[in-house]
């Protein structure tokens, strides 16, 4: 049986009221309850403070690049079917930087969990705008206001019928954990954009923002209705649904890519006779 | 230059189908056991625009590619415009009716009659091409049924009267060109491959088995190649959506157990360049296939040139090791692509092979490997003594710590593109900065204690040294032989490696002739300003091309000319 203790204590580099601590604890207990062990384990992130997330949990890491934490956890997922692999980044990085990698990820749908840490506004960087911060929305970088639209996510992800799609807000972290845990379970590419307060840069979307404005979808929404979804996924401003938004049927990637994360590749060896064969066929 | 070695110049519009007759020339020519070289020129479009595909053989072992045309098969008219001044005494146009060249002696071939149908006319123009050499017949008989195999006994029927009438109908014919030499005994059973194809099975018997790429000119073939090819052995590929991906993709895939590597050129890599320096600092291994045109940006698409050296050599922010390795033919590209995934599954630091268009298209006849004699590449660990003090990045005299594949193992693996302690932790103090650092660069002399050493051609202290890298290698050697043969005192001196550099290896023969000259396909002499950077030798002078198209003997020697 995996524990929450399994997975260690450290000292953080986070904010004191920061998001991410309670996002860092709801994965835990989902990691627990998925009764996964530190060495099933493999957390990918890219960089920014959402991306340290792995730094303080005891389980095999890949931190890699800003923006680039889909395309090693795709090579990942396809070279090893031993672990679990999961995606942690923030907005800027998944949305923004990596925002292309974000695109391909739900066109391949490959067995990711990805937990998007959405804190409207680039944390690591010391507040500049990011792909999800509001129109209009003033920062150092942008005195005059954000000059474009924000960037939807779920939408996006709902439009191209992704394995599974979920909102979630890190001040609810029984919720989360189990949206993380029911995400975990999907194969196929999962979404959870977590709405995260940044409490040094994002002044407007607070804790209490989010708070008064998030409501959990009740047992009358059925996120397999994809037309109900898409209304659903568009939703946010004054009233922010949180929960399953759409879940969806597509198979995973791993179906369609020749070989792709059945076998570990780690344990591969030249079948020298198959080889001469291919080496005949220039003859 | 080889006095037994013919040039067929095929040319036409693309679309025309001039690389499959060129293809089936060239097989038949390695079936009946001559030497060949190929070079292909094309242009970036599909249809239209003017191409050749270039086949030099004869008995006797070709370096490389050559200016003059024995036969020009020209399948549209701009083919005999571009190229009659090409054409050598006794040589022959072979061309459809229609097609203009007068005073050239013309085999013009009346492809409405012995082609019914447009389909047949590539085996049509094989069956002329081979009876002007003088072919065995029965060798294109063999080659148009296996061809046509798949597609039914009618129509590999239908190709084989095509082929008999074209045949024949060369021998009635009122004109004169010199057969073919017999080609030597003992060249059974080679194959016909090109550079990129070689690198692709070199990398298939090295067991790679992930790749990740994004189409770029010229080096999608190996791509194809490696996916064509390797599905059945275990090859596991994705087209990703960028460079930025493909790189990080493979990283991803190597830190878990593949063996991986990408495939790209000059603007691809370019982009890649972060993930190289995420491979030096997490220490993950991945071959890059660099296969270069010229640049900058978009440059040339389709032409070659040896520009890229600068750009591999210091790719990457910050500092880490690396090998470069350039083969000079296609046997080279085999070896030395199995060679990088063992060097960079050792050394866990990236390893690049470098070539370039001319070679990555240069069909050649190839003796088969032997694949029982090759050397068994290195592989990650499985499992460790004591997991639960693994240290991914375990200080250790040589640089290399012990690199375990995760899941296998209650062992977490923990890499960082932060600078990090040796469990893999965001460490960044001055003293642990130092002690990683040191250890990752520390494998950079274990790197040179294994670098391939250069290969002299000729004799030691020579009145004239040729220095090359890469696909430089055939040019240079047909110089060498060509003023050897006038008396003269020539040799070259090949790099198949070119970092790191041992001086030990090199000073002696740099030093003991009496002019040093350079031969790169680059407008500023990229190699020659290493060598210098690293030893302080200068060159006597330099020979260099940068104009899209391959070194050959012919331009060497010219610029000789106003050197020595
Ligand atoms: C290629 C590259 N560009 C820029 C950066 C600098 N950078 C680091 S984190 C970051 C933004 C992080 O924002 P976000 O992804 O929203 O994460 P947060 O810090 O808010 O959790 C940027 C721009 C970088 N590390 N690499
Ligand atoms: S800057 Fe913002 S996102 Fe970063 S730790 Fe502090 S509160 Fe959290």
């Amino acid at each position: 049986m995996a524990t929450v203790e399994d997975y260690g204590q450290f000292e953080t580099a986070w904010c004191p009221g920061c998001g991410n601590h309670s996002i860092l604890k709801a994965l835990k207990t989902a990691l627990a309850e998925l009764d996964l062990e530190p060495h099933q384990t493999l957390l990918v992130s890219g960089i920014g403070q959402a991306a340290k997330m792995p730094q303080y949990l005891n389980c095999n890491m890949f931190n890699g690049l800003h923006g680039r934490s889909l395309p090693p956890a795709t090579g990942a997922r396809l070279a090893n079917p031993k672990v679990k692999v999961i995606a942690v980044s923030g907005d800027g990085c998944n949305y923004g930087e990596g925002g292309n990698h974000f695109l391909a990820a739900l066109r391949r749908n490959p067995d990711i969990t990805l937990l998007a840490h959405d804190n409207q506004i680039y944390g690591l960087t010391k507040g500049q705008a990011s792909p999800t911060t509001a129109q209009g929305q003033k920062t150092k970088a942008q005195p005059g206001g954000q000059p474009s639209v924000p960037f939807n996510p779920i939408a996006v992800a709902v439009a191209m019928r992704v394995s599974f799609v979920a909102r979630a807000f890190s001040g609810d972290e029984e919720h989360l954990a189990d949206l993380i845990v029911q995400a975990a379970r999907t194969p196929g590419f999962a979404l959870v954009d977590i709405l995260q307060p940044c409490v040094s840069f994002n002044k407007v979307n607070t804790f209490g923002w989010y708070k008064q404005r998030c409501y959990k979808l009740g047992e009358e929404y059925d996120p397999t209705d994809w037309g109900a979804a898409v209304v659903k996924a568009s939703e946010f401003g004054e009233k922010i649904p949180v929960g399953v938004i759409w879940r969806g049927d597509r198979a995973p990637f791993e179906d369609f890519a020749p070989g792709g994360g059945k076998r570990a590749l780690a344990e591969h060896r030249v079948d020298k006779a198959a080889l001469a064969d291919v080496m005949q066929s220039f003859a | 230059m080889s006095e037994t070695a013919i040039n067929i110049l095929v040319g036409g519009e693309a679309g025309q189908g001039l690389a499959t007759i060129g293809q089936l020339m060239t097989k038949a020519l390695v079936r009946a056991g001559y030497e060949v070289s190929v070079t292909q020129d094309y242009q970036s479009r599909i249809r239209g625009g003017h191409n050749t595909f270039a086949i030099r053989t004869g008995p006797d072992p070709i370096h490389g590619p050559e200016t003059g045309v024995d036969i020009l098969v020209a399948l549209n008219q701009e083919t005999v415009d571009l190229h009659r001044d090409a054409l050598k005494e006794g040589g022959v146009v072979v061309a459809g009716e229609g097609i203009e060249a007068d005073d050239c002696q013309c085999l013009r071939v009346p492809f409405k009659k012995l082609a019914p149908k447009a389909i047949y006319q590539n085996v049509a123009a094989l069956g002329v091409l081979g009876s002007t050499l003088c072919g065995e017949f029965g060798i294109l008989e063999k080659l148009v049924s296996q061809t046509f195999a798949k597609k039914g006994e009618e129509v590999v029927k239908a190709n084989l009267a095509v082929l008999r009438d074209a045949y024949d109908w060369v021998k009635e014919q009122d004109y004169s060109f010199a057969c073919m030499p017999p080609a030597p005994q003992g060249n059974e059973g080679r194959l016909m491959l090109h550079g990129n194809e070689a690198l692709a099975l070199g990398a298939l018997a090295a067991g790679c088995n992930f790749l990740s790429f994004y189409p770029m000119t010229p080096s999608t073939s190996i791509a194809l190649t490696l996916i064509g090819k390797g599905g059945e052995l275990g090859l596991v590929s994705e087209q990703a959506e960028d460079e930025i991906s493909a790189i990080n993709m493979a990283l991803g895939a190597s830190y878990a157990g593949a063996r991986s590597c990408v495939t790209t050129s000059g603007g691809g890599f370019a982009l890649m360049i972060e993930g190289v320096s995420l491979a030096g600092i997490t220490e993950t291994p991945i071959v890059i296939f660099l296969v270069q045109r010229p640049g900058p940006a978009t440059g040339l698409p389709t032409r070659t040139e040896q520009g890229d050296l600068n750009l591999a050599l210091y790719a990457g922010h910050g500092e880490f090791p690396r090998a470069l390795l350039t083969p000079g033919t296609v046997e080279e590209c085999f070896h030395l692509a199995h060679l990088a995934f063992d060097l960079t599954e050792r050394w866990q630091t990236p390893v690049f092979v470098l070539s370039d268009q001319y070679l990555a298209d240069n069909y050649r006849s190839v003796e088969p490997f032997d694949l029982d004699a090759l050397p068994e590449t290195s592989s990650p660990l499985l499992s460790v003594d004591d997991p639960a003090g693994y240290r991914r990045y375990a200080l250790s005299e040589d640089g290399v710590s012990p690199r375990l594949i995760p899941g296998y193992t209650k062992a977490l693996v923990k890499v960082d593109s932060d600078e990090h302690d040796e469990f893999g932790h965001i460490e960044e103090g001055p003293e642990n900065r130092i002690a990683q650092n040191e250890k990752r660069l520390a494998k950079a002399s274990g790197l040179r204690g294994e670098v391939i050493p250069p290969e002299l051609f000729g004799e030691e202290n020579p009145d004239l040294l040729l220095v090359c890298w890469g696909s430089g290698l055939g040019a240079c050697l047909e110089v060498s032989e060509i003023l050897t043969d006038q008396g003269k005192k020539v040799a070259t001196l090949h790099f198949k490696q070119v970092w790191p550099l041992r001086e030990d290896q090199f000073m002696p023969f740099l030093e003991g002739a009496k002019t040093v000259v350079g031969v790169e396909g680059n407008a500023t002499g990229q190699f020659a300003r290493l060598l210098r950077q690293e030893t302080g030798f200068v060159m006597d002078g330099m020979v260099l091309r940068s104009d899209g198209y391959p070194l050959n003997a012919e331009y060497v020697l010219k610029a000789l000319e106003s050197l020595v």
